[in-house]
């Protein structure tokens, strides 16, 4: 690589390379990395020890420091030519994620300017015999106002998901009578006894919910429930579970990070930042594959329950998505997959994707209403 | 930095420019290590390899589900522990005493503590002086963490921060020349934000076509240097087919070893056909390999072998 310019190169002192090492921290900092302090300080710390002469010793001293996953280290090479090699600074990512933010504004002033008449009136017979609330809870998700979006936000906050329990490694104290010895507390019970072993002390495996993975198709035929199904994401994986949550649209995105923010609204602009390709087309194929590929046979997967929300539309090969389906059943502890078409009268699963995935299926549920989300969650931990 | 690269170098493992500077930080830092990559490019190996440069000694821990302190740190000898007691209350009965409440202090002492390899490596047992007359700080593998859960991943966590542990019977053990520690990870999850934060971090790539040449005549030297270039050439090619699990170096060096036993000194599509098994591990890849013809990967070996 290319030797740096004159100031930088002149001296190795350790005030300069500390002060040299915050600025850049904060310019990857704006570029989206999540740099800390600490990290910050042993950069300044790595500059010192590498000395400034080289571009290539400068380069990878912050990558050992300040970038931890492969993934951050695209922005971590603009920043690195903007700054250490003095290139301008590639233009902002075209702001298409603009258009994605509109997600967001189901508070809009304009339903509750004209508040009443279409809740109230629409069917007043219902709303003799159920709360608001039960109405929501049965309502499509499709038919959904902004408000009512809004509304169902906090009734999904109570929604926990909670994998199906399994046998964990880890031990516990066993108060039965069968269980393997618990070959450290007996002797230590002993010794309060003066020696004699009077009692023997057991441990048996615990017991630790499953992984719950959820990959949920964000391709523009399932537009009318990714609003929904999305708050269901955030309030699963902020909820007390082990989740991880993915968007499935041409291609795989984890969202679980962005999704993890306890605000819903910064959680959901996070999440549709992350997600290059909202509403675009499904390859469900390719995105099963890459997702089997990059997390899930490699251990994300493995003896978790994976839940996949989407209405089957595919516009890729069939084949290729019976083939991951197969794969992805053979480490899976179990396949749901939720379908909001489902509840639809006279739904047959005739799209060639849906048809292709079935039989790797183990649940095959409805989605499109807050109940069916209710009884997805019973599916789950069952 | 080109030291360190010399010297992993001459103890077999040819490390590229990203690879050396982390090493060259983890031990200028004396921060510990993490890496990353896929399953098969040589993590793993950093630790054996820095082991046998520095001479300090290996202390490997494998990872896996379950894990505990019990595993990791220490644990008791119960059946000296329980023996031990028995002789003591023998000897009480015999002189006609009690046992007394100091048996506990001595169960509980060094004489019945199992040293795991965290403990082991904070605290070893014999410090050995080096050449210099200094201690050689222990290396410290901890082996695929990402297969250990979260409890564990917190409690390593604490212990790489501070580099010492209590015992509650015994007291605080602190390393006085904290051990170097490398940590593997297959990426099968995120290894929590706090312990990335506390290590160093580096991904390790497949290496280029030249250091997977390099690497194959180092590791495996009764390979002639042009079927070399043939197998890591026809790996190459291999990884840009969109396998499962693509071949990693250990992989490459495999089959090159596999070709040497066989006598074969050139990858046509009669050896490839024969020998595949040892490079691609799923029958779908193999599969999908036969079907994008052998032929077709015969070439890109020749091309690239010459």
């Amino acid at each position: 690589m290319a030797d740096l310019g004159a100031p930088e190169a002149a001296g190795a002192r350790s005030d300069q390379a500390e002060r040299l090492a915050v600025a850049f921290a904060r310019l990857l900092r704006r570029a989206g990395l999540d740099v800390a302090l600490g990290n910050v300080i042993s950069y300044g710390r790595a500059l010192a020890a590498v000395g400034l002469g080289g571009a290539g010793p400068v380069y990878w001293a912050g990558r050992a420091t300040l970038v931890h996953r492969p993934e951050d280290a695209p922005a971590y090479d603009r920043c690195f030519a903007a700054f250490w090699l003095g290139d301008p600074p590639d233009p902002p990512p075209p702001t298409a994620v603009e258009v994605a933010l509109a997600l967001d504004d189901d508070q809009g002033g304009e339903r509750d300017a004209a508040p009443g008449p279409d809740e109230s009136s629409v069917q007043p017979a219902l709303a003799v015999r159920y709360s608001p609330v039960e109405v929501l809870r049965h309502k499509d998700f499709a038919a959904y106002s902004p408000a009512e979006l809004a509304e169902s936000r906090r009734l999904m906050a109570d929604l926990r998901l909670v994998g199906a329990l399994r046998r964990s490694r880890r031990m516990r104290r066993s108060h039965r009578e069968h269980g393997r010895p618990d070959v450290r507390r007996t002797v230590r019970m002993a010794v309060r006894a003066g020696g004699e072993v009077v009692r023997r002390a057991r441990v048996e495996p615990s017991l630790r919910p499953r992984r719950v993975v959820l990959l949920c198709d964000v391709s523009g035929s399932m537009e009318p429930y990714a609003r929904a199904l999305l708050r269901f994401l955030h309030a699963a994986v902020v909820g007390r579970g082990r989740v991880e949550a993915f968007a499935l649209g041409t291609r795989l995105t984890r969202i679980t990070r962005e999704l993890s923010w306890h605000d819903p609204d910064a959680a959901l602009a996070g999440a549709a930042r992350a997600v290059p390709d909202w509403s675009g087309g499904t390859r469900l194929g390719q995105g099963l594959r890459s997702f089997n590929d990059r997390w899930g046979v490699r251990g994300l997967a493995r003896g978790a329950v994976v839940v996949i929300l989407s209405d089957g539309w595919d516009r890729g090969d069939p084949e290729e998505l019976a083939t991951e389906m197969a794969r992805l059943r053979r480490v899976a502890h179990r396949v749901v997959w939720v379908n909001p078409l489902k509840a639809t009268p006279g739904y047959a699963p005739v799209a060639r994707g849906m048809a292709a995935a079935l039989p790797y299926v183990d649940s095959f549920v409805e989605g499109h209403s807050l109940a069916s989300l209710e009884s997805l969650a019973e599916v789950i931990s069952g | 930095m080109e030291e360190v690269r010399e010297a992993l170098a001459t103890h077999e493992y040819l490390a590229d420019e990203g690879l050396a500077t982390a090493v060259f930080l983890a031990l200028s830092l004396r921060r510990p290590l993490l890496l990353e990559g896929e399953a098969g490019v040589g993590k793993t190996e950093v630790a054996k390899v820095l082991a046998r440069w520095t001479g300090g000694e290996l202390l490997r821990l494998q990872c896996y589900e379950g894990i505990d302190a019990a595993q990791a740190v220490y644990e008791w000898d119960y059946s000296r522990q329980l023996l031990h007691l028995r002789a003591v209350e023998a000897r009480a009965a015999a002189g006609g005493g009690e046992v007394g409440s100091d048996v506990e202090d001595e169960l509980y002492s060094e004489r019945f503590l199992v040293r795991r390899p965290l403990l082991q490596a904070l605290a070893p047992p014999r410090a050995a002086p080096g050449p210099g007359g200094h201690v050689v700080p222990p290396v410290l593998l901890i082996d695929e963490v990402d297969r250990a859960d979260d409890e564990f991943e917190a409690f390593l966590l604490e212990i790489l921060s501070d580099y010492a542990v209590t015992v509650p019977e015994l007291g605080t053990f602190r390393a006085e020349v904290p051990p170097v520690a490398v940590l593997t990870s297959n990426r099968t999850r995120d290894v929590h934000d706090a312990l990335k934060r506390r290590c160093l971090y580096h991904w390790v790539e497949h290496p280029d076509f030249d250091r997977e040449v390099a690497i194959v005549r180092l590791r495996a030297p009764e390979v002639g240097e042009r079927l070399a270039r043939q197998v890591a050439g026809a790996v190459q090619r291999l990884r840009e087919l969109q396998l499962y699990k693509p071949p990693g170096v250990a992989e490459t060096i495999d089959w090159a070893q596999a070709l040497a036993t066989l006598g074969r000194a050139e990858l046509d599509e009669d050896t490839i056909d024969v020998t595949l098994g040892t490079v691609l591990k799923y029958r779908e890849d193999a599969e999908r390999v036969r079907t994008a013809g052998v032929a077709d990967l015969a070439r890109a070996a020749t091309a690239r072998g010459g």
